[in-house]
């Protein structure tokens, strides 16, 4: 990227003043990333994990750093409920903490949830090893932006072998405004020897706007932890979000994620699990759903680092319209994590001639005894299914969208809540073209 | 009921229906028997709308409207129905759930209220007692993973709660044992009255044993070459198809 002309992106989010914490480490973090974005700025279509995302658009238009006005926001709060959901909730709007809108309120034992604004009042030392982290590539531009921008977020703990059983959620809520604006949210969610939480993710719009979001989340699952993490994207379709998951699971840990993308404009997630320790598992499942001009990217990057890791990952998108769906899926089964088992499998499903998916499965193997495969499909609704449908009496946008919906269920039907199952089908119906 | 007159069909570009005329009144079971490749399947797949089937020449008039301008859907609610040949496996869409939509989108587009779910199941476990067939079939996606015998049955099922006044059978003995022909046989069997129609088309005289049609039909090359009664399928038994009619293939 040259650097002679500075994209308008590139200097509204440098000109904004740095949340001063005074904690060294932190400051040092901070103006690493800021220096290092500076310099490097966004990453082209070169760049081989941006292939298929330009930003060149993205990088002309200029934001307003953060939201002055975000505490006194209205949003409606039936929004943020998920039906049969009553738990710990942490609620953000343009990336700053609502306590009005949170639920915080007798937690259970051995659940630490606040906001970040308010950890770094603390003890910052447990927060150390994720916040100093310094992005080498030029592809971690946003990962960059954040790490120099963020002032809050989650920090989520749970204490060795507690079961936290109602889940907590995290809701982000993009909220329209006088301008464009981005915000930025610093994730650190941590689960302790043998603990176990249920994670709802929601990505959700108040009110039309085009603001830029990253989301940056670090979630280390420690030996025997288990994390079940539903993700429900359904930001404002103006929106960008730019969001990177990074997991580590340590030996006998084990991570389920149910991924639904359906809003934003241009979005991007980059999920990168690192399985550390023997026996470590991870299965991945998502729909990525874009319709309209929406351009949804999902990046999956595992590595499998030790003995007899299982990952599985199953996704499937559907695009319509002019929209365009990016997945690839990059399974690393390094040198002595011998025994693993890696699947990967991502169908696609193209409602509209004008629609386009991308996608590339990536497979190294360099250990031994590994079983692994992978597959992906482009293809359209099947003909003959659609006829059978109609041939019965059910007009052919309903046919169309009983068959993209059973296409779609079949990766989120081993949700093991069934509530929240029926409530992401219903979000899926809601977001057909009918 | 159904008038067909001088019907012509052509499939990718080649001629298979080339004249055929066939009168059905309410009440009758008619058979269309032939060799293959003489339409038998093209005149089912015309008649429900699939696409790919260009109709060239000749009418359909189905209770007075002309059936060949309506969509697949609308002739499903206009009270047409085809049993198919090859039941599509739908994975992820529940038979229970696939029914009622059918059964409800029909019922909208006559005008009539749609059934809530707990009517429509009590609907479907009454015809499922007419049928013979366990309930443990509406709990599976529609079709899949289904024996030749079961997709056939679940056809005829389909036919019993969504009671069309005609109905076209391409080939539904087609792969089945004797027993399960039998069940077949029985369901369409149960299905007959005076208002409602069947149009079974078969290869074989075998289905006839069980459903006795009113009225044979020998479609050879694209056109109806003789008509008769139930003891045309018996000398076509005995005598195959050569030399039935005038013009008809070795």
């Amino acid at each position: 990227m040259s650097q002679s002309a500075p994209l308008p992106l590139v200097e509204s989010l440098l000109d904004a003043p740095l949340p001063g914490s005074g904690i060294a480490w932190l400051d040092t973090a901070r103006l690493e990333n800021r220096e290092a974005f500076a310099s490097a700025g966004l990453p082209d279509t070169r760049v081989e994990a941006w292939k298929y995302t330009a930003l060149r658009a993205l990088g002309q238009r200029s934001f307003a750093n953060g939201d002055d006005q975000a505490q006194t926001r209205v949003v409606d709060a039936a929004s943020l409920i998920l039906p049969g959901v009553d738990g710990p909730r942490l609620v953000f709007v343009n990336g700053v903490f609502r306590a009005d809108l949170s639920m915080l309120d007798s937690l259970p034992a051995g659940l630490t949830l606040q906001p970040l604004s308010q950890a770094l009042h603390g003890d910052t030392e447990p927060l150390r090893f994720a916040l100093s982290r310094h992005y080498r590539e030029t592809g971690d531009a946003f990962a960059r932006i954040n790490a120099a921008n963020a002032h809050d977020g989650v920090v989520l703990r749970v204490a060795a072998n507690a079961k936290i059983t109602a889940p907590v959620q995290l809701v982000f809520v993009g909220a329209a405004a006088e301008a464009a604006l981005a915000w930025h949210a610093r994730n650190v969610i941590e689960l302790a020897e043998g603990a176990e939480l249920t994670l709802i993710e929601q990505h959700v719009a108040s009110g039309e706007q085009a603001h830029l979001a990253t989301l940056v989340s670090d979630i280390e699952l420690h030996q025997g932890a288990r994390l079940h993490h539903t993700l429900l994207q359904n930001a404002a379709i103006g929106a960008s979000l730019v969001r990177r998951s990074s997991l580590r699971l340590h030996a006998r840990a084990r991570a389920t994620l149910h991924v639904l993308e359906l809003g934003g404009a241009l979005v991007r997630h980059d999920l990168q699990a690192e399985l550390l320790g023997d026996g470590a598992q991870l299965d991945t499942r998502g729909v990525f759903m874009p319709h309209g001009r929406q351009h949804i990217d999902t990046q999956l990057a595992i590595r499998h680092q030790a003995l007899n890791t299982t990952s599985s990952s199953n996704w499937r998108g559907v695009a319509n319209d002019r929209a365009r769906g990016v997945f690839r899926g990059a399974i690393v089964v390094a040198p002595g994590a011998d025994g693993s088992d890696a699947s990967l499998s991502n169908k696609n499903l193209l409602l509209s001639p004008s629609a386009e998916i991308d996608t590339k499965p990536e497979l190294e193997i360099y250990a031994d005894e590994v079983k692994a495969a992978h597959g992906a499909t482009v293809g359209q609704l099947d003909e003959r299914s659609l006829f059978y449908l109609r041939s019965r009496g059910i007009p052919q946008a309903e046919a169309r969208a009983l068959l993209t919906t059973a296409f779609c269920r079949a990766v989120l039907d081993d949700l093991p809540d069934e509530t929240l199952r029926e409530h992401l089908s219903t979000l899926l119906i809601a977001h057909l073209p009918m | 009921m159904l008038k067909i007159e001088n019907l012509h069909a052509r499939v990718e570009g080649r001629e298979i229906l080339k004249g055929l005329s066939l009168t059905v009144n309410a009440g009758e079971v008619h058979a269309i028997m032939g060799p293959n490749g003489a339409g038998k399947s093209t005149l089912g797949n015309v008649l429900s709308g699939r696409e790919g089937y260009e109709v060239t020449a000749g009418s359909v008039t189905y209770n007075g409207i002309d059936l060949l301008a309506l969509e697949p859907e609308a002739r499903a609610a206009a009270g047409v129905f085809l049993a198919f040949q090859y039941p599509v496996e739908i994975p992820g869409v529940n038979n229970t759930y696939f029914l009622r939509a059918a059964f409800n989108a029909q019922r909208k587009a006559r005008g009539e209220k749609e059934l809530d779910s707990m009517h429509f199941l009590k609907l479907v476990r009454e015809k499922l007692k007419v049928m013979q067939i366990s309930d443990e079939l509406l709990h599976r996606a529609v079709n899949e993973g289904f024996s030749g015998g079961e997709k056939k049955r679940n056809e005829i099922f389909q036919m019993a709660v969504l009671e069309p006044q005609l109905a076209i059978l391409d080939e539904t003995d087609s792969g089945l044992d004797i027993d399960a022909l039998k069940q077949v046989a029985q369901g369409v069997n149960a299905l007959r009255s005076p208002e409602r129609a069947f149009l079974m088309i078969t290869h074989y005289q075998r289905l006839l044993d069980y459903v006795v049609p009113d009225f044979v039909h020998v479609l050879a090359d694209g056109r109806i070459v003789e008509s008769g009664d139930k003891s045309l399928a018996l000398k076509l038994e005995e005598h195959g198809y050569v030399g039935i009619g005038e013009g008809a293939p070795a």
